[in-house]
């Protein structure tokens, strides 16, 4: 797998490599992308065999209470969800949900971007509130990407890369697929 | 209408709906609901669009097909609940119960032959909406079940130390022995030979050092100096400096390797906290 990677290095560098590699990812604040990870050895490492050592240090982390991922904006270290549970027994404020209406108002903003306030309102039957669009946006999980060209010039929303990474997600494709609704008949899951 | 409560529609004898032909005596017991608890009820609905699926789904009707006639009455008994008690949600709610009578009356309406080709299925765009509307209902439930970063899961970030306060320059011994030997170059440079010997006092220079530097914030390490009085007193000035540095009178600061050497009072750093 490694194979590009030690052609050009000694297995002791290579061992170092991955250190700093896993130290930088673990102080870093926010996720840290391949080209962001590149300065770190001064660009003599390609970005091909990084991201085979990225998918090493992957595989050496996946034992542990504490996981190697790739989102939109790089990679990052997080806590394993399955985790959750315990620690938020140590902290029993447990962030609250979000109501039906933002959640709706996300996937629809999420699914059908870019979208203006009135195709939501058209979609969900309901006036869209402001707080909605507030709480989302303070989220920094969605933002005005534009102006539709039609009189009052209404804004077009779209969701972040905050969004995507927020949700472990490397890229829109990867938010569950819409499913395919011929009728209501099956529809028996009540969410 | 507005007499015509829910509770009287329940007691009444006669079918208060057809459901596929068969007469429903009952209204189905999810379409009762205790007035108090009606409030909290109301609020599990997201809109019109959101209250006709679950009369649609609570009766596994096929939304392709959907029976205009008990569809728009369930409806209406919902809305007539909801303009008893909350009158600011009924204006979205009516416009549904509108919409529903209009297509339910071009159901009713004959249509002439030729038309009955090209014209649509009035219910057509209505289906069209519930079908998207139900899409995305179901989108949000499935992006809520998303892990969520600090409600799902915690971001790792080992602590580093972070230079949260501003850094004070360091000065290392060298900086200021190479400062010497800056000074002591330039001071051969503008050696002068002197024949008297001169009594040069430590102390007087550091209350000169002072003074110097009573009148300003701060004085360049190299201007405390003057090349030109010649080594002896270039070395007794940096003693001077050195010896105030130690009683903590003043100190002296570097902002960057091989930089400026600046000094400052003490005092000053009193005077100014």
């Amino acid at each position: 797998m490694s194979d590009q990677a030690t052609s050009s290095l000694a297995p002791v560098d290579l061992a170092q490599v991955k250190q700093v590699l896993e130290t930088a990812l673990l102080t870093a604040q926010e996720p840290l992308p391949v080209s962001e990870l590149k300065r770190l050895f001064a660009d003599e490492l390609g970005a091909e065999p990084l991201r085979n050592l990225l998918e090493e240090l992957r595989e050496e982390w996946s034992g542990r209470g504490v996981e190697l991922v790739s989102v939109a904006s790089g990679w990052r270290f997080q806590a394993k969800p399955e985790l959750q549970s315990f620690l938020d027994r140590m902290n029993p404020q447990k962030p609250p949900r979000y109501s039906r209406a933002v959640m709706e108002t996300l996937a629809i903003i999420a699914y059908r971007q870019p979208v203006t306030r009135g195709d939501i309102e058209d979609i969900r039957g309901v006036t869209v509130s402001s707080p909605i669009i507030k709480t989302l946006e303070g989220r920094g999980w969605i933002e005005v990407v534009g102006h539709r060209e039609v009189p009052g010039r209404p804004e077009l929303f779209g969701t972040t890369r905050q969004f995507l990474d927020d949700l472990g997600l490397r890229s829109l494709e990867e938010l569950p697929p819409l499913e395919d609704l011929g009728s209501l008949v099956d529809q028996q899951a009540e969410p | 209408m507005t007499e015509h409560t829910p509770a009287q529609e329940q007691i009444a004898p006669t079918p208060v709906a057809r459901l596929y032909g068969e007469p429903v005596l009952e209204l189905p017991n999810d379409l009762y609901i205790p007035p108090d608890a009606l409030e909290v009820f109301l609020d599990t609905f997201e809109g019109p669009l959101d209250l006709l699926l679950y009369l649609i789904r609570k009766q596994n009707i096929d939304v392709l097909d959907i029976p205009m006639v008990d569809i728009t009455r369930q409806y209406l008994v919902y809305v007539e609940m909801m303009r008893a008690t909350r009158l600011e949600l009924a204006a979205e709610y009516l416009l549904m119960a509108a919409l529903l009578i209009e297509i339910k009356s071009r159901m009713l309406l004959p249509r002439p032959p030729a038309a009955v080709q090209e014209e649509e299925d009035p219910r057509a765009e209505l289906v069209r909406r519930l079908l998207e509307y139900e899409r995305m209902k179901l989108a949000a439930y499935n992006l809520d079940r998303l892990p969520q970063a600090e409600r799902d899961f915690a971001l790792v970030r080992v602590y580093v130390e972070q230079a949260a306060v501003q850094r004070l320059p360091e000065v290392r011994p060298d900086d200021l022995r190479n400062a010497w030997l800056g000074l002591v170059a330039r001071a051969r440079i503008m050696r002068h030979h002197r024949v008297t010997r001169e009594q040069l006092s430590v102390r007087e220079h550091m209350t000169r050092i002072l003074r110097r530097l009573g009148e300003r914030d701060f004085v360049e390490f190299a201007d405390l100096f003057q090349p030109e009085a010649g080594v002896p007193v270039l070395v007794v000035t940096l003693l001077a400096v050195l010896e105030l540095a130690k009683e903590n009178l003043i100190s002296v600061t570097q902002t960057e390797t091989f930089g400026t050497i600046y000094v400052r009072s003490s005092n000053f750093l009193t005077r100014a906290g």
